[in-house]
């Protein structure tokens, strides 16, 4: 493989953002008829570098070849150019435009549509896509988006492909339809870069995995070569145990009941529909579903922040007596009595507010205390500093606002505001997405502290295998419906897998 | 190597800087900007550039009565600056100052005239407070309704409701003519001085400064201290966080329109019942959209709002002293003011963006998670 | 009744500022820039039309003049001026990511502020002995109909009667409505007002597209001030006599859910609006009753703005980053 002429060779790519380094004297090849894997996490910098080659980022310094020459990529145009195309993690398309118009963007010559519709379905039938060219993005399942996203690519005739974490939203057997055809496109003599940090992934995947930590390049291998325990050690840099601590629970009595629930969205379809579940105290019940299938819709119908259709949600006080909580705001839930805290998915847009500095973040949940008309701020202020001492987040002080901080210190404090009020029901989107390995187990600890001070935990995860080592019941949607309530201790990934795509998971092979 | 393709430079965003960096940024943008305009006059009229500031000066402080008006100049623009600042920090884009201010000047001015001769004068001024307060107070709840309940553009809403209270006022202006078929009001109770509000401390103008002083303070402390104000902070950084928190959006923008238009009122009632005794259309003279301003680059605190407000209205009282020495037209001002935006308006990328050239020796540390 | 072969001619001639002024900003909001400034730009153009036109007027007696240079002078210097207002927008939006919504307030105070002074002192400052500015002869060249069009009857009047700035506004709003929907610029100024992000991603130029809309946009935009001047106002200016009609052309923008094809009847509708008090009957004795109809274009517009706003359909959203910078390296 060393006599050929790689595709892609980066030499020395160091590129910043204010003061922080994201990639440092990056070194990497990229091999026509190989699929490499770009290992790391979060924030170690795959994505960035990635960005540079696709011309969204420019680097700071180094050089790029490509087929062995040095190019300079300015613009995603120039990439293309050179004929690098790049799926993005967070799909780059326009919602009001149908798939064609999309495909057709940035070309050039007179606008033709109905030759791009022909020239799409030939696509789609070389790769066995299934895309309607004049259906209009916003109408479209996250899986149709994405293979717009690749047909885009293929369009134009790129032939180094880079995908970001092309699997977070898609189903098992999405995915291993993907991955079909990705291995056609490798044999095809395309040269394909997939960025994850999914260790089964690489490992049923990819030719060769390169491993980036903090932003530098710490080496490559053949991935038959090596396995799961080195490549995380490479990842993280030292050792860490890849087991999640689950104690028993201890007395678990029903806290929160939800029966009948049903949530309609804007355009009346159905995102939950008739659920009915118990979460009880001590007890950590895991969400697993594909992204977008009811769980947001859950847990803001609880968190008094949707209004729902039909059903009832009752909170079950300690002494027995209950409390419905459909059809009463967030406020008028905290009047009550009833600690509920609520880790939302969307830390810096709902559950923090970005241009705040912390003290002020720890008071949107008690600002209200008290009979004055003006703020207290000592009592957060304190809050704030224990927070930092307890979870050790790393700020210049607390007076920075919490958008400078870095993704794990975000959550860090979001959690850390949530549960200081001694939560009895602890809900948690996607807790640790974004997180590195440290933090991560420091929010799962956190987690597994509250379940035995007593807390009813609702964690909701797309990391099958995190929700099976944390959770003592998972409950598993599957379009806005409950397809099963499993024990976390026997089940296993592929019961639960499979009643993600099927009610009851019937259709599994 | 082939140096010569890498682009020259590229942008980057910068971190926050310090203070006086900030503000040197901005002086040397003003600093620009007053060499511009001096540089503009000299070529419309001829004098020579320091000759137009000292005539700029002399405009603005040239005599003891020069000066007290433009310190009531800066309180009243101060006073709709500060008006319409919750509603920004708020995020939303108020820009009816001008009817607001209108519809509270039409308010205490109905007052004046059909109450005159009825009720004693105490009754009067009171009654006009509470009438141009209630009226700006109106003017600024319908386009937060409307947003707060359909998401209605509220710039666009605003706008609209200025003209409207103009209409209004012109409508008012033929029905109360003095004399009839003048086309204006003319003073008001010009004998029995009914309804005019009293002088403070001998003087005609301090009424409206003190006032403006007052204001400032209060609303420093209302945005900075007070739940309410922590409320639209939250409310304009994000309306999912304030839902999520439970604080009621709709309300929050119902209620700080309410004081951004109750505000505006008592500018109108100042310059109705203190300082022209008379209403017209023109007598907000488009403070309301100088003041969007004013509030933008005092980056929406109270106090930066004093320097802002000043130097506007400086610029203000100087471009007219030299339009009228010349015999030029009076919008010469808004040239002037013109430009100094666009100066500030420009430097502030220069405070949030650095300019990056290729091959910087200098390394960085870092952070880590 | 209204005698309707009288009023459709006049609401056109008020409709067509109104035209030039909401196309222009259809065209600059489709590139996400939301240009706040369109009043400002409309005075601007006007009055370099007529600075323009008056040192033409000046400079030549008037039985020498040349009908195509009368023409062409005005057009070119409001083409000009109004582009260079489009420029200086771009530059503080685009170039260095300032504050959409305060650039185009500012850029008002300064269009109007530029538009009254130098009508107000061109006399003086240029040092002509003409007591005030009355481009009779350049406004001729402007205004003049198609020959046939009294020969037409109320056809005549109705669709004939208008200067070719009118008819030159029209053909505008029906190529840009052409070129929005049917052209692969069309497509990608979409894309770029849509998501700028990633228009970029796919190679489409960012910053030119919004640069080269919004410049365009100003320069359509800056001819319906001209066309106040030089057709319906019979080439006389007088200072603020143009009025709100800038704001009047943003909010049509909304009234026409960015199409500029609709444009064309609504600006004719809302030029009819606006002189419709002149057609209300008021009674002796009571013109105060005129001022109050004045009102209705501006309650017709807060009617229309609410009621799109309850019917909140996805197709009829303005472009979703219409009002933002875009920063391609923003994390």
């Amino acid at each position: 493989m060393e006599s050929k002429t790689a595709a892609v060779s980066l030499r020395n790519i160091t590129k910043s953002f204010g003061p922080v380094v994201a990639n440092d004297k990056v070194n990497l090849d990229i091999y026509r008829g190989e699929i490499l894997a770009l290992l790391g996490e979060n924030g170690s910098g795959k994505t960035t570098l990635m960005n540079m080659l696709s011309g969204i980022y420019f680097p700071d310094e180094g050089q790029i070849f490509i087929n062995g020459k040095e190019t300079v990529i300015r613009s995603p145009k120039d990439a293309y150019a050179c004929g690098i195309g790049m799926v993005h993690q967070h799909f780059k398309l326009i919602d009001v435009l149908s798939a064609a118009e999309n495909v057709a963007l940035g070309m050039k010559g007179r606008l033709n549509l109905k030759k791009t519709s022909e020239k799409i379905r030939n696509i789609c039938d070389k790769y066995g896509f299934d895309v309607d060219p004049d259906q209009k993005i916003y109408s479209m399942s996250v899986s149709q988006k994405q293979t717009v996203e690749i047909i885009k690519v293929l369009y134009r005739g790129a032939d180094i492909l880079i995908l970001d974490e092309p699997t977070a939203v898609l189903t098992p057997q999405e995915t291993e339809k993907l991955f079909a055809v990705l291995r056609n496109m490798r044999n095809d003599g395309k040269a394909i870069i997939i960025i994850t940090h999914k260790m089964h992934e690489v490992e049923s995947l990819s030719d060769r995995v390169a491993v980036l930590r903090r932003g530098c390049f710490v080496g490559d291998m053949a991935t038959k070569e090596t396995n799961a325990q080195e490549m995380t050690d490479m990842m993280v840099g030292h050792k860490v145990t890849l087991n999640i601590a689950r104690p028993e629970p201890v007395n678990p009595k029903p806290r929160l009941k939800v029966e009948g629930l049903s949530v309609k969205d804007e355009d009346g379809i159905y995102k939950l529909k008739n659920v009915s579940f118990e979460a009880r105290s001590g007890e950590i019940l895991g969400i697993a579903g594909i992204s977008g299938c009811g769980q947001k819709e859950l847990l803001e119908s609880i968190a008094g922040l949707q209004v729902t259709e039909s059903g009832s949600i009752t909170y079950i006080n300690d002494d027995g007596s209950a409390e419905e909580l459909i059809g009463k705001d967030p406020r008028k839930i905290m009047d009550m009595g009833v600690a509920l805290s609520f880790v939302p998915e969307d830390r810096l847009g709902m559950g923090l507010v970005g241009d705040m500095d912390l003290t002020d973040n720890m008071m949107l949940r008690s600002f209200r205390n008290g009979r004055s008309m003006f703020t207290d701020r000592k009592t957060p202020k304190d809050l704030a500093q224990t927070v930092v001492n307890d979870l050790e987040v790393v700020t210049p002080g607390l007076s920075t606002p919490v958008r400078r901080l870095s993704g794990g210190n975000v959550q860090k404090v979001l959690v850390g505001r949530e549960i200081s009020s001694c939560p009895t029901v602890l809900m948690t989107a996607y807790a640790v997405r974004g997180l590195d390995i440290n933090s991560s187990y420091t929010i799962y600890n956190l987690i597994n502290e509250q379940k035995e001070k007593g807390s009813a935990v609702i964690f909701v995860g797309e990391d099958l295998d995190v929700l099976l080592e944390l959770a003592d019941r998972i409950l598993v949607l599957c379009g806005g419906e409950v397809s099963g309530i499993v024990d976390g201790r026997t089940t296993d990934k592929n019961t639960v897998g499979s009643m993600m795509t099927q009610i009851g998971g019937t259709g599994h092979e | 190597m082939n140096k010569a393709k890498d682009p020259l430079f590229h942008i980057v965003k910068r971190d926050a800087l310090p203070w006086y960096k900030s503000l040197g940024i901005r002086l040397i943008a003003i600093l620009a900007a007053l060499i511009v305009c001096a540089v503009v006059t000299t070529i419309l009229t001829g004098i020579n550039p320091i000759q137009v500031y000292v005539s700029i000066f002399l405009g603005a402080f040239g005599t003891a009565r020069k000066t007290w008006i433009t310190f009531q100049n800066i309180a009243i623009l101060l006073l709709i600056s500060l008006a319409l600042t919750p509603a920004f920090r708020m995020r939303f884009w108020n820009i009816g100052g001008e009817g607001q201010v209108l519809i509270g000047g039409l308010a205490a001015a109905v007052c004046m005239i059909t109450l005159a001769d009825k009720v004693p004068n105490v009754v009067v001024i009171l009654l006009m407070i509470v009438c141009s307060l209630g009226a700006g107070a109106i003017w600024g709840l319908i386009p937060a309704f409307f947003k707060a309940k359909w998401n209605t553009n509220e710039t666009l809403s605003t706008l609209m409701m200025n003209y409207i209270a103009t209409q209004l006022v012109a409508f008012y202006t033929i029905v109360w003519e003095m004399p009839k078929g003048s086309g204006k009001i003319g003073i008001i109770n010009q004998n029995t001085n009914v309804g005019w509000l009293p002088e403070i401390g001998g003087s005609k103008y301090l009424l409206s400064i003190v006032v403006a002083v007052l204001v400032t303070v209060l609303m420093y402390i209302y945005l900075t201290y007070s739940k309410h104000g922590y409320e639209i902070e939250v409310v304009g950084e994000s309306e999912r966080t304030a839902r999520y928190v439970g604080i009621k959006v709709e309300k929050v923008i119902i209620r700080t329109m309410l004081l951004s238009g109750a505000i505006c009122g008592l500018v109108g009632l100042l310059l109705v019942g203190g300082i022209n005794h008379t209403v017209t259309t023109t007598i907000a003279n488009g403070q309301g959209f100088t003041a969007v301003l004013v509030s933008w680059m005092a980056k929406f605190n109270p106090f930066t709002m004093i320097a802002t407000s000043f130097l506007i209205i400086f610029l203000n009282r100087g471009a007219s002293e030299i339009s009228t020495t010349f015999g030029l037209n009076q919008s010469f001002a808004d040239i002037l003011t013109g430009i100094i935006l666009f100066f500030i308006i420009g430097c502030e990328f220069f405070i949030a963006y650095q300019i990056h050239f290729r091959k910087k020796p200098e390394r960085r540390m870092i952070v880590n998670d | 009744m209204i005698n309707l072969v009288a009023f459709i001619p006049r609401a056109v001639v008020q409709g067509i500022p109104l035209l030039f002024g909401s196309t222009g900003e259809i065209l600059t909001e489709k590139s996400g820039n939301l240009n706040l400034g369109i009043p400002g730009v409309m005075y601007v153009g006007a009055i370099s039309g007529v600075m323009g036109s008056f040192f033409y007027e000046q400079s030549v007696d008037p039985a020498d003049m040349n009908g195509a240079l009368a023409i062409l002078i005005p057009l070119l210097c409001c083409l000009v001026g109004s582009l260079c207002m489009g420029l200086l927008y771009c530059f503080l939006t685009v170039t260095l990511r300032a504050n959409q919504n305060v650039t185009g307030l500012a850029m008002t105070t300064f269009g109007v502020g530029f538009g009254n002074f130098f009508g107000g002192s061109l006399i003086k400052l240029s040092g002509s002995d003409v007591p005030s500015i009355a481009l009779s002869a350049t406004s001729g060249y402007f205004s003049k109909s198609l020959p046939f069009a009294g020969k037409l009857g109320w056809v005549g009047k109705v669709f004939f009667s208008y200067g070719f700035l009118a008819y030159v506004a029209i053909l505008i709003a029906i190529v840009c409505a052409y070129v929005l929907k049917h052209t692969r610029v069309g497509l990608h100024l979409r894309a770029v007002g849509e998501n700028p992000g990633t228009a970029d991603a796919a190679g489409i130029n960012v910053t030119k597209y919004k640069y080269k809309a919004t410049c365009i946009g100003c320069m359509i935009a800056g001819l319906g001030g001209l066309y106040y001047v030089m057709d319906y106002a019979c080439g006389v200016w007088s200072n603020d006599a143009f009025g709100d009609r800038g704001w009047l052309a943003i909010a049509l923008v909304i009234f026409t859910i960015w199409r500029p094809f609709v444009s064309i009847f609504a600006s004719i509708f809302f030029g009819g609006l606006y002189i419709l008090y002149l057609y209300l009957p008021t009674g002796m004795d009571h013109m105060e009753y005129q001022e109050l109809y004045k009102m209705i274009p501006y309650i017709v517009t807060l009617v229309v703005l609410v009621l799109t706003s309850m019917r909140n359909k996805r197709e009829n959203q303005p472009p979703s980053s219409l009002g933002q910078s875009y920063f391609r390296e923003e994390r």
